[in-house]
């Protein structure tokens, strides 16, 4: 057996998987985005627009994705730095990785069972107990974007820090001693070496986020209670329960293609701020 | 800053650790702890339909795992050696498979794989013996096993790649020097080294697997997995017997992760 026998053989299978289960798949979507709904409920094929030019019944939940993504990356862009450049530059050796273990633990386990903890802590008897009790009254906390971006954070934070992390931690400290030793205040020092220096690991975590926010469905569904909707939760109302496979397959083409778009235009703009492409990948 | 990271840990343990204490709640009502009891995982676990959910959860994952763990190395250890369109094609698909968003995986699954069985079902009625039943194909245990395969093989074969490329390249060229067969330079040099990999890229697919709920929604069919079970429990309210199971859930998933993360590191330092 050649070499090049045994290669095919080995990508046969993985190769055969990726066929039918990815690309078969994603090809039938986008040819039904262009067909229309058959009277039986299936789709009839065709090449029209229609389903597209209906996409501003769905307006809502592309606007709610567009403007709770960024503001929940950004969210979690800011709470996350401190964490990691602490862990990068501050923490002793020995204690780095067991903290590292423990801020991307969370990320690898069930969402859903994370989302339902903040039902849980938002809820009737939760915080707004709480605060009840210091003398805040009425506050409703549940079913507000307030409760979605707060399940956002909590959910995404450790995607967020493990990259900042990395690009922190393979800094060379001896700039930052040089920095301080000619004189320079410790915030000129952080603005000109160490946040254009990890500027890699803010774009992947950012990206990484943003990317798995414009398809979340779960942390809407139950922390916004039908009323912070995203293009997820109408996916799922199209697919599942109104059943309209042509209209829900445009809707979904064009999720994923603003994505698309907005990942180019974004590294396009972090290319230009002078970060080079990395690939962090989490684990 | 000490104090902000503190902060932030407890922002993230502090959920988790509240359901932990109330699914040791001994009173019937989710959200007022009167005393403490192990009741709710008593009852979770003879409620019949949670032992279903976790049985399919089980089987789906462990059989996933395993089909991503075998195909996904056997890919990452053939990429290894080429070069080309080939190799360009697989990097394209392991990218789509990661970057397209799990709801539109689950979508395109059930869209497609329902066409295709359309089809199929009355080619099959047609060629069947007369007499026999046909077998009908629909969406269960089979298309959950094949979606959570299809995204978790591109998963293994990132991890074992990156353990690949940090692999010393003259061990196998010197035991094909000293006349191994590749067979026996892939058992005896190569498998051992990327084992570690291996391994933890298993446990990370059955985490995923155990977890995903998005993928499951859309393609089980009427089979139901316990994150969908979880899912339609909350709709009809907060139970104490669901924080006991979701206790559960990420009580194993805590395991196997720390697990692969000992795997991941423990075989990262002896390579060096």
């Amino acid at each position: 057996m050649t070499q090049r026998t045994r290669n095919w053989l080995l990508l046969a299978p993985a190769g055969t998987w990726f066929l039918v289960m990815l690309l078969l798949p994603l090809t039938v979507v986008l040819v039904f985005s262009f067909g229309e709904r058959a009277p039986a409920g299936g789709v009839e094929l065709a090449f029209s627009l229609e389903q597209y030019a209906n996409l501003p019944a769905r307006w809502t939940a592309f606007k709610n994705t567009m403007t709770l993504a960024p503001i929940g990356t950004l969210a979690s862009l800011l709470i996350a730095y401190p964490l990691a450049y602490f862990l990068a530059v501050r923490v002793d050796a020995k204690w780095k990785t067991i903290l590292l273990v423990l801020v991307i633990v969370p990320f690898w386990t069930s969402i859903l069972i994370r989302s339902y903890a903040w039902i849980f802590l938002l809820g009737g008897r939760g915080l707004p107990a709480l605060l009840d009790w210091v003398g805040i009254e009425g506050v409703r906390l549940i079913n507000t974007p307030f409760a979605v971006l707060m399940g956002i954070i909590y959910g995404y934070l450790p995607l967020m820090v493990f990259p900042i992390y990395v690009s922190l931690d393979r800094l060379d400290k001896r700039l930052l001693e040089a920095s301080s030793d000619l004189g320079a205040h410790p915030w000129t020092t952080f603005a000109q070496i160490t946040l254009p220096l990890s500027l890699p690991g803010i774009a992947t975590g950012c990206m990484l986020v943003f990317i798995l926010l414009m398809g979340e469905f779960l942390i809407p569904a139950l922390l916004g209670g039908g009323k912070v909707f995203f293009v997820g939760n109408a996916l799922v109302d199209l697919f599942l329960q109104s059943r309209n496979w042509a209209y829900g397959s445009a809707v979904a083409v064009t999720l994923v293609v603003v994505m698309l778009i907005t990942v180019t235009i974004y590294m396009r703009l972090i290319h230009r701020l002078g970060a080079s492409r990395e690939d962090v990948s989490i684990m | 800053m000490r104090l902000y990271a503190i902060f932030v840990y407890l922002f993230l343990y502090i959920p988790i650790g509240v359901i932990a204490l109330f699914s040791f709640n001994a009173g019937r009502h989710a959200s007022q702890l009167q005393g403490l009891s192990t009741k709710w995982y008593g009852k979770a676990l003879s409620n019949p339909f949670v032992m279903d959910a976790l049985e399919t959860s089980l089987l789906v994952a462990f059989i996933s795992a395993l089909l991503a763990s075998v195909f996904g190395t056997m890919a990452a250890v053939a990429l290894q050696g080429i070069k080309g369109p080939v190799r360009t094609a697989f990097d394209m698909l392991i990218y789509v498979a990661v970057m397209i968003p799990g709801i539109v995986i689950g979508i395109a699954t059930l869209i497609g794989l329902v066409t295709v069985f359309d089809q199929l079902n009355p080619l099959l009625a047609a060629i069947w013996p007369d007499g026999a039943m046909p077998p009908k194909l629909h969406m269960g245990m089979g298309s959950l096993v094949a979606a959570h395969t299809m995204f978790l093989m591109a998963l293994v074969i990132i991890i074992v790649r990156a353990r690949l490329a940090g692999m010393d390249r003259a061990l196998t060229e010197a035991s094909s020097d000293l006349y191994a067969t590749p067979f026996g330079t892939f058992y005896q040099v190569t498998l051992p080294m990327i084992f570690p990999a291996v391994l933890a890229g298993f446990l990370l697919s059955f985490t995923f697997s155990f977890d995903d709920f998005i993928i499951a929604f859309f393609v089980a069919g009427s089979e139901t997995t316990l994150p969908i079970y979880v899912f339609s429990s909350i709709r009809r309210g907060v139970t104490p017997e669901i924080n006991a199971i979701g206790t559960m859930v990420l009580a194993v998933s805590l395991i196997l992760l720390v697990a692969a993360q000992i795997l991941l590191r423990r075989g990262g330092k002896k390579s060096k």
